[in-house]
């Protein structure tokens, strides 16, 4: 191959050049052309790549490619270096191919905004920086990624700006993020001033030298680096921006807040994961907080009316199971699972926003209904999301990816079964809340009339991402089932397995035959409530204390309201405080007194000249006195 | 003839002082007041000879030119001042010109 592995962001980043340039001057079509087209060309030239990669058998399964150096300071000289090993190939290939059905996706969706040019623009920004990360050789290339598609996460949150209410959750997003951000940036200059490297291969292998497990200094690294994971994959305690981030149009939802960037922290902890395994305590971590986020973000997704409010909450919790799988060091299952639930989730995100675009922008699952015959594309598009989300078993991808995890959590020492039974509980939730928005919006008395129809570019990407969410876990079925290892494989030299995978064992297959019925009582459950409703349930549901509950989860646990109690409104406080600016009150003193001075002052100067002659002969006196005494 | 002691010669050149101040302080007129000025300026010019004659030294004499080139041009300048205040104000009265107050 050329060296061109650097065109896959440029072209995106080129494409978001011309289309900013033009001002939203150029016409639509035009706009679209550049806006999918680059994407489009990245994405043939991923494949490409990814042919001749797989192929060619490199030493180290690494292609390393050297644009430029950025900048040489003493022992500090970062290359802006791409790098194409298993991992970033996966990433890659993800980000590309997802990223442009949605682009695809969008040009009809789309078709009516003003700022139609301007949303091909932040959203080609968002793929550049996107892929900049994922092919990042070194950390502060990463960075540079990172914050860049902050930015465009930003820009796309609020993207319809004339509400406040979006550039609100435009703001929350990035301050939150931000937190996560400045944790991650002081993660770098530690392992910097440490280690003097950031080339990632370079301070891994270092890392392994310098420090023992366990050491402090691993461990305030491996903290720091997941704490800005933390803020950019919407975990615990980073979380609540995720929700808000719904004011965003829906491509954007599909392609920033679930396939893609929200699971940028996933892939970093991948990433680094040797660092993490010299901190054991950060890392057990990592499986706390992706176990404690998977359970609350499913129980909040459970009682949502709002469509998106949902999916985002399920996006919270299935990237919790990611960091489970991180957490007890089944890097290829959190990959795996990253991989089928962007094809999913970006899938139920297209599918609910082609349900939206004809219903004039509903977002209310309570007032949809029925709809199952009337637009039987975005139905069965949408059931196979769920289902997939589900992880109904056999036939979706997300049930293979999820059993890897939970199998992975299952076999992982002795807190294993505890953080299994989390995620086996999660589970549950999920085929709930999934079937429930199912058989809500589709099912049950029709209340609205859909209006327009669906042109290929909306229903080609449901169809492509349909077919992947049902066949994209073929490429990695446990031992019980067929054994077919393709993907774990392929990561094997990134992300080798940690422990001894025991073949065919018999409680492999006893715990996924668990998981699977218990996803299939939870769609039970879900068509006893909301088709069949009966009435046992319907009695449990509107008693007092399950109401509380579910007010409590409907706001999210109460975490905005707690952040606004310990961290807003102290903040506000302390500005009403400081209003008039306390250290400005100095230099204000200065201004009161120079005038005070100068009024007195000013009040000598009578213009007559004798007068000053008589201070004159009074001064010299004085000074004379003064001399003479202190003599 | 006999000489002064230069203590006398310095008690002149104060009384001389004091008595140009006092003209610069009470007088109103302000041709009085660059004449008073002058009193005081050649007080200091006798000061400086009578130190000059002390240590025989030649600097207090050239200073003394100094301070009479020094009234010459204060005059040349003060003169022309004075005409032009009495120009405007049709009086020589030093208060009367008090016009740059602060």
């Amino acid at each position: 191959m050329p060296p061109i592995l650097w065109l896959i962001p440029g072209l995106p980043l080129f494409g978001f050049v011309a289309l900013y340039l033009s001002a939203g001057r150029m016409p639509h079509r035009a706009a679209a052309a550049i806006g999918v087209g680059s994407i489009g060309l990245a994405t043939l030239l991923a494949f490409a790549f990814a042919h001749w990669f797989l192929g060619a058998s490199l030493p180290g399964d690494v292609y390393l490619e050297t644009a430029w150096r950025w900048i040489t300071i003493g022992g500090f000289d970062p290359a802006v270096a791409f790098r194409l090993d298993p991992l970033s190939l996966v990433m890659m290939l993800v980000v590309t191919f997802v990223g442009f059905l949605i682009h695809l996706y969008s040009a009809e969706f789309m078709a009516k905004d003003e700022g139609y040019g301007r949303f091909f623009a932040y959203m080609n920004l968002f793929v550049a920086a996107m892929l900049t990360l994922v092919l990042a050789d070194n950390l502060l290339v990463l960075y540079a990624g990172w914050e860049g598609v902050g930015l465009a996460s930003y820009l796309l949150i609020g993207f319809w700006y004339r509400d406040p209410a979006n550039g609100a959750a435009a703001r929350k997003a990035f301050i939150l993020t931000r937190i996560g951000d400045t944790a991650f940036i002081i993660g770098l200059f530690l392992l910097f001033h440490e280690l003097g490297t950031l080339d990632i291969a370079t301070l891994m292998a270092r890392a392994h030298e310098t420090w023992a497990t366990g050491s402090a200094v691993a461990n305030a690294a491996a903290a720091l680096l997941l704490a800005g994971a933390l803020g950019k994959s919407a975990q615990l305690p980073l979380q609540t921006w995720l929700p808000d981030a719904m004011a965003g149009p829906t491509p954007v939802s599909a392609l920033l807040h679930a396939a893609t960037m929200v699971t940028a922290g996933v892939y970093l902890i991948a990433r680094t994961h040797e660092l993490f395994e010299l901190a054991p305590a950060v890392e057990f971590t990592v499986a706390v907080i992706g176990a404690a986020t998977l359970l609350l973000a499913a129980c909040s997704a459970l009682n949502q009316h709002d469509i998106k409010r949902i999916l985002a909450y399920s996006t919270m919790s299935q990237i919790g199971y990611m960091f489970l799988a991180l957490g007890v060091g089944a890097w290829t299952a959190a990959i795996f699972h990253f991989m089928t639930h962007a094809f999913f989730k970006a899938l139920l995100f297209l599918a609910a926003g082609a349900v939206m675009m004809r219903l004039n922008d509903e977002h209310d699952i309570f007032r949809m209904g029925g709809l199952w015959r009337r637009m039987p594309v975005a139905f069965v598009s949408f059931l196979i999301g769920a289902s997939s989300l589900a992880a109904l078993p056999l036939v979706t991808a997300g049930f293979y990816s999820k059993d890897m995890i939970l199998w992975g959590v299952w076999s992982s020492g002795p807190a294993g079964p505890g953080l299994w039974a989390t995620g086996f509980v999660g589970a549950f939730i999920t085929a709930l809340y999934s079937f429930r928005a199912v058989f809500v919006m589709f099912f049950g008395d029709a209340r609205r009339t859909p209006s327009g129809r669906y042109g290929w570019c909306i229903v080609a990407p449901l169809a492509v991402l349909s077919a992947l969410a049902l066949t994209g876990g073929f490429v990695n079925i446990p031992s019980a089932l067929g054994n077919v290892n393709s993907f774990s494989d392929l990561l094997a030299p990134v992300l080798p397995a940690r422990q001894e995978v025991t073949t065919a064992s018999t409680t492999q297959a006893i715990v996924m035959a668990a998981t699977s019925l218990l996803v299939l009582l939870g769609v039970y459950l879900a068509y006893l409530t909301y088709i069949q409703r009966a009435q046992v349930l319907r009695r449990i549901a509107t008693s007092s204390p399950a109401r509380a509950l579910a007010g409590f989860w409907f706001g999210g646990w109460g975490f905005d309201t707690l952040y606004e109690h310990i961290f807003v409104r102290p903040f506000l406080a302390l500005a009403r405080l400081n209003r008039n600016d306390i250290v400005d009150a100095c230099y204000g003193g200065l201004v009161v007194a120079s005038r005070t001075l100068n009024r007195a002052l000013s009040r000598t100067v009578t213009g007559r000249v004798r007068a000053y002659a008589a201070w004159v002969a009074v001064g010299s006196l004085a000074a004379l006195a003064i001399a003479l005494f202190l003599q | 003839m006999a000489s002064v002691s230069p203590s006398q010669a310095l008690l002149l050149a104060m009384i001389l002082f004091a008595l140009g101040l006092a003209g610069v302080l009470a007088r109103r007129n302000l041709v009085f007041l660059l004449m008073s000025i002058e009193i005081m300026l050649n007080a200091a010019g006798l000061a400086f000879v009578v130190a000059g004659s002390r240590w025989h030294q030649p600097d207090g004499q050239i200073l003394f030119i100094l301070v009479l080139t020094l009234a010459a041009s204060e005059v040349a300048v003060g003169l022309a001042l004075i005409l032009r205040i009495h120009q405007r104000n049709a009086s020589l009265d030093a208060d009367a010109a008090a016009k740059l107050k602060g």
